[in-house]
């Protein structure tokens, strides 16, 4: 096999931001290939920028090279100049590490984190020269796998994915390889493709799309279901019961180009139970599993001296929520050895005032903008969603952020929630004003930027039933929040392209059949979806009904309790009747608590996995939490002081 | 009063993909990991101060990079400006002292930066000299162009540099404006033929060129963009830069005073990839 590097290098020249395609980061290996070895091709199907920080790719990438038996290159897809480049050159999808060429690799395996990048995935590995159909692919071809978030909804990719591995990726990695490398070992490279897939069909956690079959009736899914009799009938994600045992990435890479989350990164938990309900992260992840403290700083203080960064972000769904978190950031910021400029970011920040206090604390250095996700307008869609942030919190939250400093704040909305009424989205108006209020006692010109998206009803959620919005009903909406916060200072209203949410509704809900429109609009050259200048509504609307399918029924329509959805063969742990009843406590306005502090009710995460919170304290954080263990009868109470005058 | 470190390095084969303002940013992670006492601006959002010279434009290599480091204290003064104490505890375990190890810089800053960029040279700056943008006059290049034999191109070259003028239309930020770059050119010859590239069907040939960096740069595309619309620049080298004073040219790090004050390391050119 040799490098493509010297057809690739006089290419660079002519493309956009050509360090894309060197690789040479700190912390990239050099594999030796050798028939002993399964060799992975791992590939983030955005551009580098965006895909070279997943941690869940870096994790793979080290446990995969740490074997004795398998390793691991990186690839990602190439922006639209390079790919012309390298088609007019003759030239395949290649990898960083030796440049090789993709079909040279034995594994190709893409990290599924967001569903626009679909086509992306079909366009890669039709780059690499394959046939993007996996019943069209020949003897000898990389067998193509895909993992991540959006796998837990497979069916859209099953046409041309051989296998998809479902949940936590650290385990499950190892025992694909192992029964790889045993038919590697025996006869030529993948001589029997129906026997590998059939093997890997036999490791828990795995789904092979080819070996089920999607039944349909009047234009109706009836069910998938295994095509032979031991092929198990429903795939369980896999969980790893404590993430102790899993202290990767242990060396981050670090790009030589700039990139998005361009910082040390470490996951200090997995798993929310905080029971939003229309956030999929939350669902398919439970339970938590914490990181002991002690690991946390230690990777921390390993990966900056190893890296030179002087930014570490503390990763989770809800960073706040890590037991003994002050203690941790304040350990971090007070390490004399990484002196006194070292920025610790905590995403995602919980809305009260007790959590602003920890993030004044660590960014003495740079106090730009502070961002906060409410989610819906008013505490009765508050409590339909289960985010049960109090008024009396979030103005506590953004009093305390204008008072120690900050300037801007950023307010994270979702539109189109069940039971939404027009005065709920005009309450975001409402209340981003007294924002701007609260910000006008401390400063002469305060910010306050309003993000609002529509919400797309994501599978394994207790919203998955919900008929989505439509793209004239969420600009109805725009629209009404537009005239409501006109003529505001200091107030800015963004919001998401309503036709681009219509679409990865689209590709997250569809069943088998979306497929087919995936291919169509990838044949058109709808290529970079989630790239609002790429993004072509048209390109999708004719593929849609080139198929005889159409967006209201796919994306739309509400179903009832029975109905069979596309995803109902694969387990996130989550028992159908608690995301129901779920859902009905949400049309209902009833929420639920952390069962993180408090008892267990039976989502089936747990129990059905025989796992465990890993949990360090067992009380809900002081200060605010999030409904547990607060008074709930006042949380739609606007605190005197910010309505006084 | 305050040190600065001049460093030259290298920028070359595959990390020559990257822009001026990612080298900045290896250089700046290289220092943090490194525990070299670097200064930070005030402010808002400090920042290290460092100083990079005219920009290499991205695809380019070089042997001729420079940069300046301000550090935090001098040796020998314990108050920092702000009368703050210095820690005393910090500057023990400090890896290096002003005077003993400079010269060992390179050797030690070199495996911080990623392939490709090796520090060559490093010198102590004297008071009161200009930074790298305001002094730097003008750059050698080495320049590699496929598309005519070496005769052919050797006459082109001639014709340039017998015109009194040599006008190029240039576009920037969609704006039209002629220009003339021969007052830019400062010296161009043809170095020959290059024959040994397995596979070449076009001729292929080496330049030598130096061209001034004020008032105003002239980037080596252009210079090959009016020698030719045949011609491909395949390769760039960024050879020297030179600092020219009341007719004298010299090398940036010539301005670290005393000779024994700059260090070169022994066998780090050429090329890395
Ligand atoms: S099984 Fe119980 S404890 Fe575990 S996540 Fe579900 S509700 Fe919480």
């Amino acid at each position: 096999m040799d490098s493509l590097w010297s057809s690739i290098e006089p290419l660079l020249d002519g493309v956009s931001t050509p360090g894309r395609y060197v690789g040479g980061e700190l912390g990239a290996r050099s594999p030796v290939h050798d028939p002993g070895r399964v060799s992975w091709l791992l590939v983030y199907p955005d551009t580098y920028e965006i895909g070279l920080p997943n941690q869940g790719l870096q994790i793979l990438y080290e446990l995969l090279n740490e074997r004795p038996d398998s390793l691991a290159e990186r690839a990602y897809a190439p922006w639209v100049d390079m790919e012309a480049a390298l088609r007019g050159a003759g030239l395949p999808l290649f990898s960083l590490e030796n440049h090789l060429p993709a079909r040279a690799f034995d594994v190709i395996a893409f990290n599924l984190s967001a569903e626009l990048v679909y086509t992306n995935v079909l366009n890669l590995i039709d780059l690499a020269g394959m046939a993007v159909r996996a019943s069209e692919r020949a003897a000898g071809d990389p067998i193509v796998i895909a993992g991540g978030h959006c796998a837990f909804n497979p069916e859209p990719l099953a046409e041309f994915i051989d296998a998809f591995a479902i949940g936590d990726g650290e385990e499950v990695v190892g025992e694909i390889n192992e029964t790889l490398a045993a038919h590697r070992g025996t006869d030529e490279r993948w001589s029997d493709r129906a026997a590998v897939l059939r093997s890997l069909a036999e490791i828990e956690g795995v789904y092979v799309p080819s070996l089920y079959e999607a039944h349909f009736a009047n234009g109706r899914l009836l069910g998938v279901s295994p095509r032979l009799p031991d092929v198990p009938a429903t795939v369980s994600k896999r969980t790893v019961a404590d993430l102790a045992d899993w202290p990767y990435p242990r060396q981050q890479l670090v790009p030589l180009i700039e990139v998005v989350h361009d910082r040390l990164n470490v996951e200090v938990f997995r798993g929310c139970t905080r029971g939003c309900r229309f956030c999929q992260a939350g669902m398919i992840t439970r339970p938590v599993r914490e990181r002991p403290a002690e690991q946390v700083f230690t990777m921390v203080q390993s990966g900056l001296e190893r890296t030179g960064y002087d930014e570490v972000a503390l990763t989770s769904l809800s960073t706040a929520d890590f037991s003994g978190i002050e203690d941790t950031v304040r350990r971090i910021i007070s390490d004399p050895q990484h002196g006194e400029h070292v920025a610790v970011s905590l995403p995602s920040l919980r809305v009260d005032a007790f959590t602003v206090g920890t993030a004044a604390e660590i960014s003495r250095v740079r106090r730009t903008g502070l961002t906060f996700a409410p989610e819906g307008g008013t505490w009765r869609m508050r409590r339909v969603i289960n985010k049960l942030i109090r008024e009396e919190d979030l103005y506590g939250a953004v009093d305390a952020a204008f008072s120690q400093g900050w300037r801007r704040v950023k307010l994270y909305f979702l539109i189109g929630l069940p039971t939404e009424r027009d005065e709920d989205v005009i309450g975001i108006a409402v209340l981003a004003k007294r924002c701007v209020e609260i910000g006008r006692r401390y400063h002469r010109s305060p910010t306050v930027t309003v993000s609002v998206g529509g919400v797309v009803p994501k599978p394994q959620t207790p919203f998955q039933w919900h008929g989505q919005d439509t793209i004239g009903e969420l600009r109805r909406k725009i629209d009404l929040l537009r005239r409501a916060c006109r003529g505001v200072r200091g107030l800015t209203l963004r919001w998401h392209d309503p036709e681009a949410t219509a679409v990865e509704g689209l590709v997250s809900r569809g069943d088998r059949r979306v497929g087919a429109v995936i291919e169509r609009v990838w044949r058109a050259g709808g290529t970079f979806q989630e790239w609002s200048e790429r993004f072509d509504l048209r390109l999708w609307l004719d593929a849609l009904a080139a198929e005889g399918l159409c967006l209201d029924d796919v994306v739309h329509r509400s179903r009832d309790r029975d109905e069979v959805l596309a995803w109902d063969h694969i387990s996130a742990g989550l028992h159908r009747d608690f995301l129901w009843s779920d859902y009905q406590d949400s049309l209902n306005e009833a929420v639920v608590e952390d069962c993180r502090w408090t008892p267990c009710y039976d989502c089936g995460a747990c129990t059905s996995g025989a796992l465990e919170h890993v949990v360090a304290s067992p009380v809900p954080p002081a200060g605010g939490s999030q409904g547990t263990g607060q008074d709930l009868s006042c949380g739609d109470r606007v605190p005197v002081r910010v309505l006084g005058r | 009063m305050t040190t600065t470190l001049r460093f030259r390095y290298a920028k070359l084969g595959k990390v020559r993909f990257t822009s001026h303002r990612d080298v900045a940013r290896m250089w700046e992670r290289a220092l943090r990991r490194s525990g070299l006492p670097v200064a930070w601006s005030k402010g808002f959002s400090p920042r290290p101060l460092l100083s990079f010279g005219y920009a290499l434009p991205t695809g380019c290599e070089s042997v001729a990079e420079y940069l300046d480091v301000h550090l935090a204290e001098e040796e020998g003064t314990p108050d920092r400006p702000d009368g703050e104490q210095s820690e005393t505890s910090a500057d023990e375990q400090r890896p290096w002292s002003p005077a003993g190890c400079v010269a060992a810089l390179p050797g030690r800053l070199s495996p911080l930066l990623p392939q490709g960029v090796d520090v060559l040279a490093v010198g102590k700056l004297g008071d009161g000299v200009d930074s790298l943008q305001q002094a730097v006059t003008s750059c050698s290049w080495e320049l590699e162009v496929l598309g005519v034999p070496a005769e052919e191109l050797a006459t082109r070259v001639e014709d340039l540099l017998d015109a009194r003028s040599a006008v190029l239309r240039r576009e920037r930020n969609g704006l039209q404006a002629d220009g003339d770059l021969r007052p830019s050119v400062r010296a161009l010859t043809v170095l020959g033929a290059v024959d040994d590239v397995p596979g070449q069907k076009v001729a292929r040939c080496r330049l030598h060129a130096e061209l001034a960096t004020q008032p105003r740069g002239l980037r080596v595309a252009e210079l090959v963009q009016r020698l030719g619309a045949d011609l491909t620049l395949v390769r760039a080298c960024r050879t020297q830069q030179w600092i020219e004073r009341d007719g004298i040219r010299c090398d940036p790090l010539a301005m670290t005073g005393r000779a024994e004050d700059s260090f070169h390391a022994p066998h780090a050119e050429g090329r890395a990839s």
